[in-house]
């Protein structure tokens, strides 16, 4: 029997018995969220590429498919995942990585995760395995239910197959790196927001500026003679780092927070060592701060915060939602699983 | 019902702001797809959110249906009004409420048309990306609920990867905010719900863009062909090569010569197809690329190659690709426009087929695609005083979509489903997933008032349907459920 069809008699078989059950991939990303108790559903058996045209763009595998799998097979043929997600381990998943829905450095200039899903198929809470989307560009027919999956951490649906768009690899890349203090990093966004720069990366940490270019050789040493720059280094390690939370920015002990906002936003008022990503629309702040204390700075700036590794502190995971908005996710989340039981209270302590 | 909706919309509404004769209601019977006809029991046009949240209370007290019109532009009459319902036109929302050139973002009201955003934020070197064709004229709260794209989406997205942040009204009036200041918003993705939802889920109120740096430069290659597979080729070619257009457009003869004769930008009118192929970035890219395209054009059968640097020139070979479907207009006294997107490599497979039910029905087309990202857009001429022609080219335009799904594409790309596609959606989709549909509606619309009947057919409708493409007693997709 086929893994999806076993994969859904089991949902089927728990929805009926109101089991909850946990979706389990590679577990690369399982300290992401809440806990959440169950059965275990184990979706490593149902991998493998079930077809890749290069020059379509579209990649569909299943869910189980390891990542590293997947980006060896694109890198056959000159192509990547653009959102550049991060594996927090050997073992990750393609369905874990759109089930926890982050994407790393590249993520404002070339999209998100999300963004480059064009089709899934997956099993709702009762059971049913369904189809949305599909392995074309523009798509519009019936509401986006593929895009709704990714970073829903498996609470509306059993990831089977997903289809990706994928792009051509970068001709080459550079860093250049600028001392700038935390305080001036605003200015400098300002005076290069109007500008047509070839960025796929900026970052900001400790008084330096770091800005990774992609182009052809000679579009980078035109976009390297505008800009200046203190230094300039040819390869990515940094950025497979930050990527993947080898920095050692990232040892620290304290709760690790992800913190999304406007790229432009000032400094937030909070103790604690923060790191700028994305431009400064994704921030990592360490901080023994309250969570309330984060969460009020973070939402006067209109952003929100994620306890992205929690150490030991006792808060809430995701940030509290208006009570309108929240009402409504829970009712989506029904629509989709009216029983309760995919990964219950992973994604949100009510449900 | 009609006289106590009105009456009690008087309350809320005056003047100018509420229409109840038929010849105040007459232009708002049809949206751009101008087949489909109705009268609503009125019109209003608020220009307050208050207004609206109270609009919205009344048709729900009454359990009166809401249909939200942006510009009317539409192409698959999801803005058609209903005999029982309330047409919400949302035209009076047209301010730019906040420019961001730091964060390159913008507010704006649901009636903004779309060109104007680009054009406000020009001078802080800007512009909003999604270009569909009617964009002088279509607003970007129906860009939203059709979740638009346009000859620019290959490289720079859909409406749902341009914005980032809405507000919609919920049927009872209630505010909800989805997306985020920053580049994402906590809990489920609903941006992405929203976005295309046909105005099913919610009236969008706000909505927050993200806008681009103008590329440095732009560069627009035209090349002729003598046979439209080799065109077809071509443009796998050229992505497959890992070079990503601005924009990729293919036109074939009939399109090609009314759109010379229309436009007069410059076209070989003997080409049994064209293709366009913008290019832009920095001057070092443009630069590469263009000679690699040029060169992969010129190796792959291209008959005839024109190159566009200036603005002026760029402008010319595109006013014909912009202008194709009032041109297509001048050959009949009727088009209709389909909309289906299917994996590029099944292009010659399809064209072939469009011409064979071409010459089965007798009916002309011209073909205008986004070639790059598979997007087909037949143009089927026809004359719709001639008794039975718009029911020949109905069945017609629908057998090209069921044409599209066979080869895994999908019935729209970016026109939306509306009325128009509502039967083949339920080709496209078995009852499971449809359920789901109606599931995830009920959840953000427990009244149901909002559009309905659009979008998505009932599992009664398809039911009723199920006999309907059968084709010598066989089933065109026996693998598809029916019901």
């Amino acid at each position: 029997m086929s893994t999806d069809i076993e994969l859904s008699e089991q949902v089927t078989l728990a929805h009926t018995q109101a089991q909850p059950l946990r979706i389990v991939g590679g577990n690369s990303k399982s300290f992401l969220g809440n806990a959440t108790d169950g059965d275990s559903l184990d979706v490593r058996t149902h991998t493998g590429i079930i077809s890749y045209e290069p020059s379509e763009l579209v990649i569909t595998a299943k869910a189980g498919t390891p990542l590293r799998e997947i980006e060896a097979a694109l890198h056959e043929h000159s192509q990547w995942l653009a959102f550049e997600p991060p594996h927090f381990g050997a073992d990750a998943t393609l369905g874990g990585t759109i089930a926890a829905g982050l994407s790393g450095p590249a993520r404002p200039w070339s999209g998100s995760a999300r963004d480059f899903v064009l089709g899934v198929r997956c099993i709702n809470g009762k059971g049913e395995i369904l189809k949305f989307g599909g392995q074309v560009m523009k798509n519009v027919a019936g509401y986006d239910v593929s895009r709704l999956m990714v970073g829903a951490m498996g609470t509306l649906g059993v990831l089977l197959d997903i289809s990706l768009k994928v792009l051509p690899t970068v001709e080459q890349s550079l860093t250049l790196q600028f001392e700038l203090a935390e305080n001036d990093l605003s200015a400098w966004l300002r005076q290069w927001s109007s500008t047509a720069l070839p960025l796929t990366a900026a970052c900001h940490h400790q008084d330096t500026l770091r800005l990774r270019l992609s182009g052809t050789p000679s579009s980078l040493d035109a976009a390297h003679a505008l800009l200046g720059a203190d230094a300039r280094v040819s390869d990515d390690q940094f950025w497979n780092d930050l990527r993947e939370h080898r920095l050692s920015f990232f040892e620290s002990e304290k709760p690790l927070w992800r913190v999304s906002l406007q790229g432009g936003a000032q400094p937030l008022p909070l103790h604690g060592d923060c790191l700028y990503d994305w431009g400064g629309a994704q921030r990592w702040l360490l901080s023994d701060e309250r969570a309330t204390v984060v969460r009020a700075a973070v939402e006067a700036c209109g952003g929100h915060a994620t306890l992205f590794r929690q150490a030991d502190l006792d808060a809430p995971v995701f940030h509290p939602l208006p009570t309108g908005l929240r009402d409504l996710q829970r009712r989506v989340k029904q629509a989709f699983d009216p029983a309760g039981i995919l990964n219950p209270r992973r994604f949100s302590p009510d449900w | 019902m009609k006289q106590r909706l009105i009456s009690a919309l008087k309350g809320i509404i005056a003047g100018d702001s509420l229409l109840t004769t038929t010849e105040q209601m007459r232009p708002y019977e049809c949206d751009g797809l101008s087949a489909y006809r109705e009268l609503p029991m009125a019109i209003a046009l608020p220009k307050s959110i208050d207004q609206v949240k109270a609009i919205l209370k009344t048709c729900c007290d009454l359990d009166i249906p809401v249909v939200a019109r942006g510009a009317g532009t539409g192409l698959s009459a999801g803005a058609l009004p209903l005999s029982n319902g309330l047409l919400l036109s949302l035209a009076r929302f047209n301010q730019i409420l906040e420019v961001d050139p730091v964060n390159r973002t913008a507010r704006v009201q649901p009636g903004v048309r779309n060109l104007a955003i680009s054009e406000a934020v020009a001078c802080h070197n800007l512009y909003y990306a999604p270009d569909p064709s009617s964009q002088i004229a279509c607003s970007i709260g129906g860009n939203v609920a059709e979740n638009s794209g346009g000859v620019h989406c290959l490289k720079y997205g859909l409406t749902v990867h341009n914005i980032q942040q809405l507000t919609f009204l919920t049927m009872q009036g209630e505010e909800i905010t989805v997306g985020g200041s920053g580049l994402d918003g906590p809990g489920y993705d609903l941006l992405a719900v929203m976005t295309g939802s046909e105005g099913l889920l919610g009236i969008i109120m706000d909505i927050t863009v993200k806008l681009l740096p103008k590329p440095d430069v732009a560069e627009v290659i035209l090349a002729g062909f003598d046979d439209v597979a080799l065109a077809g080729s071509a443009v796998g070619l050229i992505i497959g090569a890992g070079i990503i257009p601005a924009g990729l457009e293919m036109m074939d003869n009939t399109a090609i010569r009314a759109a010379e004769a229309f436009a007069h930008a410059g076209y070989p009118t003997d080409a049994a197809a064209i293709l366009l192929c913008e290019l832009d970035g920095s001057r070092e890219d443009v630069a590469a690329q263009t000679a690699r395209v040029c060169e992969l054009l010129n190796t792959n059968g291209a008959t005839s190659l024109q190159r566009a640097t200036d603005p002026a020139q760029r402008q010319r070979l595109w006013a014909g690709r912009k202008a194709a479907f009032p041109a297509v207009g001048r050959l009949a006294p009727d088009y209709y426009c389909m909309d289906g997107t299917i994996p590029r490599r099944h292009l010659p497979q399809v064209l072939s087929k469009i011409d064979e039910l071409s010459k089965e029905y007798g009916l002309a087309v011209a073909n205008v695609f986004h070639a790059g990202d598979g997007n087909l857009h037949p143009l089927i001429l026809y004359d719709a005083n001639k008794p039975g022609e718009l029911e020949q080219t109905e069945a017609f335009g629908a057998q090209i979509l069921e044409t599209c799904i066979a080869v895994g594409g999908t019935i729209t790309g970016e026109h939306g489903v509306g009325i128009e596609k509502i039967n083949q959606m339920c080709s496209q989709f078995r009852a499971a997933e449809l359920t789901q549909f109606h599931a995830v509606k009920h959840a953000f619309d427990p009244t149901g008032l909002l559009n309905p009947g659009k979008a998505v057919p009932t599992l009664h409708r398809c039911a009723e349907l199920g006999g309907m493409h059968v084709h010598n007693g066989e089933l065109p997709f026996p693998e598809l459920d029916r019901f």
